[in-house]
């Protein structure tokens, strides 16, 4: 059994807990936590298989993977706490100051 | 040569897991949001590290090697604003972080 | 030396107006380039001359948009940002210790506390790289971000006393040429 398989089992069973987090997560909050972290342990997940078969091309789609993961959860974030995808940024700062 | 790098790739990538494991056991097991964030975190820093260089050491010097490196930076880069943004719309949305009752009575904060 | 001497005159006064403008531009084109040619891996005159045109695209893109500025593209930083990195590390392989035997064992060492913090640094830029080193060490959440208070999560006593003692706030007001 190779190094790659342990480390891939131990990503899918954190993978699991995490996924649990976000079924029992009682605010909204919790469940966008345990997706962030799902997706950051998927761009390993990523690049321990592709590794494991071989392929290291599968770096590029772990790459992507993390910008998107990123982007999405700066984009559910904001549409929680605004409502919408359009408009300002944060409000704990006036305008118009630096 | 070869040995010695099969035996450090081992090495680290078990620590890899070995935090890989605490991060998803902390996500179930902290009482409230803001200490989950905590044990988010972990994954994104140490144990992404950790398993990036296991994969390195196998990985020889290549383009391969330059690859995970960036993945490395741009997971160091990104992780704490996403950590911050979740914090901070938390806070902004009103939820409070429990912050006593936490006693020797470790079955009761698995339940909360 | 040459450096020390930009960095003590404050943030980058050296790098304002055109010529600093021109030297980000050629330093973005550079990178860009650089990230290019490792991420390809391809190198027929074809696909080179589409990447380089690429780059020199998002280069005007980027001039056209006026999103060069200090913030964006800081070349006017020190070399120790390198060693600060590295300090960086070692702290996160420390909290990251601490964080895992809080999860191991929460009745003796979880103890969530919320406190505010003063930041020392002047520029926004020196606000974010502290707020964002505080975020990335495990243990220590910065909540919110005020003019010159930051709002901190602490997960154990241990790492709440690394924030309150100053030692971070300090070195990166010194990497940052600022105070």
């Amino acid at each position: 059994m190779s190094i790659f398989a342990v480390t891939a089992i131990a990503l899918l069973v954190s993978v699991a807990m995490a996924l649990g987090r976000a079924i029992l997560g009682p605010t909204a909050y919790d469940r966008i936590l345990a997706v962030n972290a799902i997706g950051t342990k998927t761009v390993l997940l990523i690049s321990v298989v592709g590794f494991m078969n071989g392929r290291p091309d599968f770096l590029d789609l772990a790459l992507v993977y993390a910008l998107m993961n990123f982007i999405g959860t700066l984009a559910v974030l904001k549409y929680f706490k605004f409502g919408t995808l359009r408009g300002g940024l944060s409000k704990s700062r006036p305008q118009g100051e630096n | 040569m070869d040995l010695v790098l099969d035996i450090a790739t081992w090495i680290l990538m078990l620590g890899g897991c070995f935090f890989i494991f605490i991060t998803g056991f902390g996500l179930l097991r902290f009482p409230d949001l803001y200490t989950r964030i905590h044990a988010g975190g972990m994954a994104d820093t140490l144990a992404s590290f950790l398993v990036f260089a296991g994969l390195a050491l196998q990985s020889g010097f290549s383009l391969v090697t330059v690859k995970l490196a960036l993945i490395v930076a741009f997971l160091f880069f990104t992780s704490p604003t996403a950590s911050y943004a979740i914090a901070q719309a938390s806070f902004v949305a009103g939820l409070k972080p429990r912050l006593d009752g936490f006693g020797s009575a470790e079955d009761k904060n698995d339940k909360s | 030396m040459a450096y020390r001497k930009i960095y003590k005159r404050g943030l980058g006064k050296a790098y304002e107006g055109e010529y600093g403008k021109t030297l980000r531009i050629i330093s973005l084109i550079s990178v860009l380039l650089a990230v290019w040619l490792l991420l390809s891996g391809i190198y027929t005159p074809l696909i080179t001359s589409f990447g380089i045109a690429s780059c020199l695209l998002v280069a005007l893109i980027a001039r056209r948009m006026d999103v060069l500025d200090q913030e964006g593209h800081p070349i006017h930083l020190s070399p120790h940002v390198f060693l600060y990195w590295f300090w960086l590390f070692k702290e996160i392989v420390k909290a990251n210790i601490d964080v895992a035997k809080c999860v191991l064992f929460p009745g003796k060492y979880l103890e969530p506390s919320l406190f505010a913090s003063k930041v020392t640094q002047k520029s926004d830029l020196g606000k974010v790289v502290y707020a964002n080193s505080i975020t990335l060490t495990p243990g220590t959440v910065t909540v919110d971000l005020h003019d010159d208070t930051v709002l901190v999560h602490a997960l154990t006593k241990g790492t709440a006393d690394g924030v309150k003692s100053g030692d971070m706030d300090r070195r990166v007001t010194e990497v940052m040429g600022e105070g």
